[in-house]
């Protein structure tokens, strides 16, 4: 590697270093090599092009497609589209919304929405957030608002006006089947709006706080690193999505584990009493002989509100991973277990309805609505303790909040007696474990409990966790 | 350092459209740098987006050979980097009965005797070449330390001959499926590339570029129906090979306009899943199939 290149000046070098940094504190890992690249892939493509200042850097700094998520949002700081306003002054409108026309702003987001115009749409983005997106007077207290403006612009309300501008448009043509489309083209059209504004108000923040603060705050994180329990619906939509990949990249790295252990050891016991006949040489070593390889599982899932995101998601991962295992049984309970096994098989067409299926179907709850763990170990170690066995790992999610009844810990104890492994994954941070109403202290005395926040911890866990 | 097969960006856009291949910015901007700083390209995506028609095309317009490495599960070092021809090694000694077994030894382990697969062929020799690694992820983990050497030194070390450097770098393409994760220190030493599906736009101009004889707005139509079907969340999301494909089934067809019809009977060719099929045709209010 060489030295920076020479023409990129220190004001870029800063940017570039401080686009890095804030990568890494998302957790995406750039090491100096890459930095070096990113800079020498400025040298070639210039500044003057920013779309392809921003793929280059990219192409340089990124090893993943899920990458993109963080990456975008954050380029938009540091190397931001303007300066201020769209005349380039800050202009602050301290009663904001009153000089601005907001029928005449709203009219021409129509025009440019059916025309599909992009540049026109980013355009107005950045004139919205300046119109309707300032808030306070004072120093310190005052910014943008992507809220505020949406909420004042209400874009989605122009779906109706956009689609007649079209249909009016196009009457001559009569393309009858591609008008049924077109709903959810202009939605899409009108969610692409809302994201500009979204990344414009970010960056008349970043103004005023420093890029880097608002990189580190304001940047969601990808949908691997959600913590389960704050991700909202749009999340949990993505988290599905990434379901299939996780599964397919564990089941590369448990085959490859299983064949490695396949290559068995010597049995020396074995290979020694085997030479008797050489007198004492061991001619013919003896491999050991493996146990079944494929594990068994059984998870136990609570699938009360709070923790269901994370119980859903674990669900369809394992079920992803079905042939892995042997066998796998699944039992979901609020305050009552049942198992779900079956559901989880029909699920594969429709992983959105899972959640809704199992609540629907299954005997979850009781006489209440909140989890009961006590309860329902119990009621597992009661009815369903045959489908664990020697061969069977067991994982149980949730949160360990009891409501304040009996953990009843004997039945936890006699299912870890009868399996060869329990494991405890629970999704709150281990900061919270044993605050207010949770067992999990008392639960993590039994059997191991682990932290499992977010899909590439589980991940992990269930990769490293699991026998060979 | 580069291969310097492209002066800037609009070049590569520019010569790479003469060969029928439509560069996005970003797919433009990622051939030139991997030009410029003389790195490996690593392109993924899902199937059916062009990624190795680009390294095709980047061949084509550089006027290079094209070396392609296909990966596949147990691919080894015998078939990606080079192997030594034991039958001509036989014939050799059995021809030289009265030689020492010095002079036959020394012999026997010469560029003679070398068979050259795709990884050496790359680096040996003057001529321009494009480097084709494809689908990488197919292969075992063990290929990827294989790669690693070749890929950043651009060398191959073959232990009988000593280490042999390229005279002059080719400029490598490698592609993935993501079916498994390649290693961090494969990636690092690549440019990374994700070619997802084009804007509408883009992908017009790509139907109207290869199904000549379709009517301007019947591709438009087309291309709007596969937007909508890929923002369905299918199990298999249509790619640019099936809008393709469904553009030549329209015009051998000979349909004029997108109408129930027509969508209903040939919806088989975009979608790969009797699963989509039936939720494209209930979202797109077809009449049960």
């Amino acid at each position: 590697m060489t030295a920076r290149p020479d023409h990129v000046t220190d004001r870029v070098t800063d940017r570039v270093t401080g686009l890095v940094r804030a990568l890494r504190s998302h957790g995406i890992r750039i090491g100096t090599g890459e930095t070096v690249d990113a800079a020498a892939a400025l040298a070639a493509l210039g500044l003057d092009d920013r779309e392809r200042v921003r793929e280059g850097l990219a192409a340089a700094l990124l090893h993943q497609e899920s990458q993109r998520a963080v990456f975008d949002p954050v380029f938009e700081l540091y190397f931001p589209l303007g300066v201020g306003g769209p005349d380039g002054s800050d202009t602050h409108r301290k009663a904001a919304g009153r000089g601005a026309d907001r029928d005449g702003l709203r009219d021409r987001l129509a025009d440019a929405l059916a025309a599909d115009d992009q540049a026109l749409i980013g355009q107005l983005a950045v004139e919205a957030v300046d119109g309707f997106g300032g808030y306070g007077s004072s120093p310190g207290s005052d910014g943008w608002s992507s809220h505020q403006t949406l909420d004042r612009l209400a874009p989605e309300t122009l779906l109706a006006r956009v689609l007649a501008a079209i249909r009016a448009g196009s009457a001559a043509q009569g393309g009858e089947f591609t008008e049924r489309l077109e709903a959810d083209e202009i939605r899409r059209r009108i969610e692409g709006f809302r994201e500009r504004v979204r990344t414009e108000a970010r960056r008349r923040v970043a103004e005023r706080r420093g890029a880097e603060e608002i990189a580190r705050r304001a940047v969601a994180p990808s949908a691997e690193r959600v913590d389960f329990l704050l991700a909202g619906r749009a999340h949990l939509d993505e988290l599905r999505r990434a379901v299939h990949p996780l599964a397919r990249k564990l089941a590369t790295r448990l085959a490859a584990r299983r064949r490695r252990a396949a290559h068995g050891s010597i049995d020396l016991r074995r290979t020694l009493r085997g030479s008797l006949s050489t007198g004492g040489v061991p001619m013919r070593p003896v491999l050991r002989r493996r146990r079944p390889a494929r594990p068994e599982l059984v998870l136990l899932c609570d699938v009360s509100g709070s923790v269901a995101g994370f119980a859903n998601f674990t669900m369809l991962l394992v079920q992803a991973l079905h042939d892995q295992f042997s066998k796998v049984r699944v039992f979901a309970f609020v305050n009552r277990v049942d198992e779900v096994t079956g559901l989880l098989a029909h699920g594969v067409a429709d992983p959105a309805g899972l959640g809704g299926r199992i609540l629907g179907e299954a005997t979850v709850t009781g006489w209440h609505g909140s989890s009961d763990y006590g309860t329902a170990l119990g009621e597992f170690a009661e009815r369903y303790l045959d489908a664990v066995g020697p061969r069977s790992t067991v994982f149980i999610l949730g949160d360990a909040r009891t409501n304040m009844s009996d953990p009843n810990l004997p039945a936890l104890r006699q299912i870890s007696e009868r399996a060869r492994q329990v494991y405890w994954l629970n999704p709150e941070q281990r900061g919270q474990w044993s605050t207010g109403d949770s067992a999990a202290d008392a639960y993590a005395e039994l059997v191991e409990m682990r932290e499992c926040r977010n899909a590439v911890q589980l991940g992990g866990l269930i990769a490293r966790l699991l026998p060979v | 350092m580069t291969t310097g097969y492209f002066t800037s960006v609009d070049d590569v856009a520019a010569r790479l459209a003469e060969t029928g291949y439509l560069a996005s910015p970003a797919v433009a901007t990622t051939v030139f740098l991997a030009d410029r700083l003389g790195k490996p390209l690593l392109v993924e995506g899902p199937a059916g987006v062009g990624k190795t028609e680009l390294a095709k095309a980047v061949a084509e317009v550089a006027d290079a050979r094209l070396v392609r490495l296909q990966c596949y599960e147990g691919v080894d070092e015998s078939r990606a980097l080079y192997e030594w021809n034991h039958a001509k090694q036989l014939l050799r000694i059995t021809a030289g009965r009265d030689e020492s077994w010095d002079e036959t030894r020394t012999d026997i382990f010469s560029e003679e005797f070398l068979l050259s697969r795709p990884l050496l062929t790359a680096i040996r020799g003057a001529q321009p070449k494009v480097l084709l690694i494809d689908e990488t992820d197919k292969a075992d983990v063990e290929v990827e330390g294989l790669l690693l050497e070749v890929l950043s030194d651009f060398q191959v070390t073959v232990p009988e001959l000593g280490t042999i450097s390229a005279e002059r770098r080719p400029f490598v393409v490698l592609t993935s499926n993501a079916s498994r994760e390649l290693s961090e220190a494969l990636r690092r030493r690549c440019l990374f590339l994700h070619i997802g599906f084009p804007d509408e736009e883009l992908e017009r101009r790509i139907v109207r570029l290869k199904v000549p004889g379709l009517d301007e707005a019947l591709a438009a139509s087309v291309v709007r129906v596969v937007g909508a079907l890929r923002a369905m969340d299918l199990r298999k999301a249509p790619s640019v090979a099936e809008t393709i494909d469904w553009a030549r089934t329209l015009l051998a067809l000979g349909a004029d306009t997108l109408d129930e019809t027509v969508v209903r009977d040939s919806l088989g060719v975009v979608l790969k899943h009797q699963d989509d099929v039936l939720k494209a045709s209930a979202k797109l209010d077809l009449d049960a199939v």
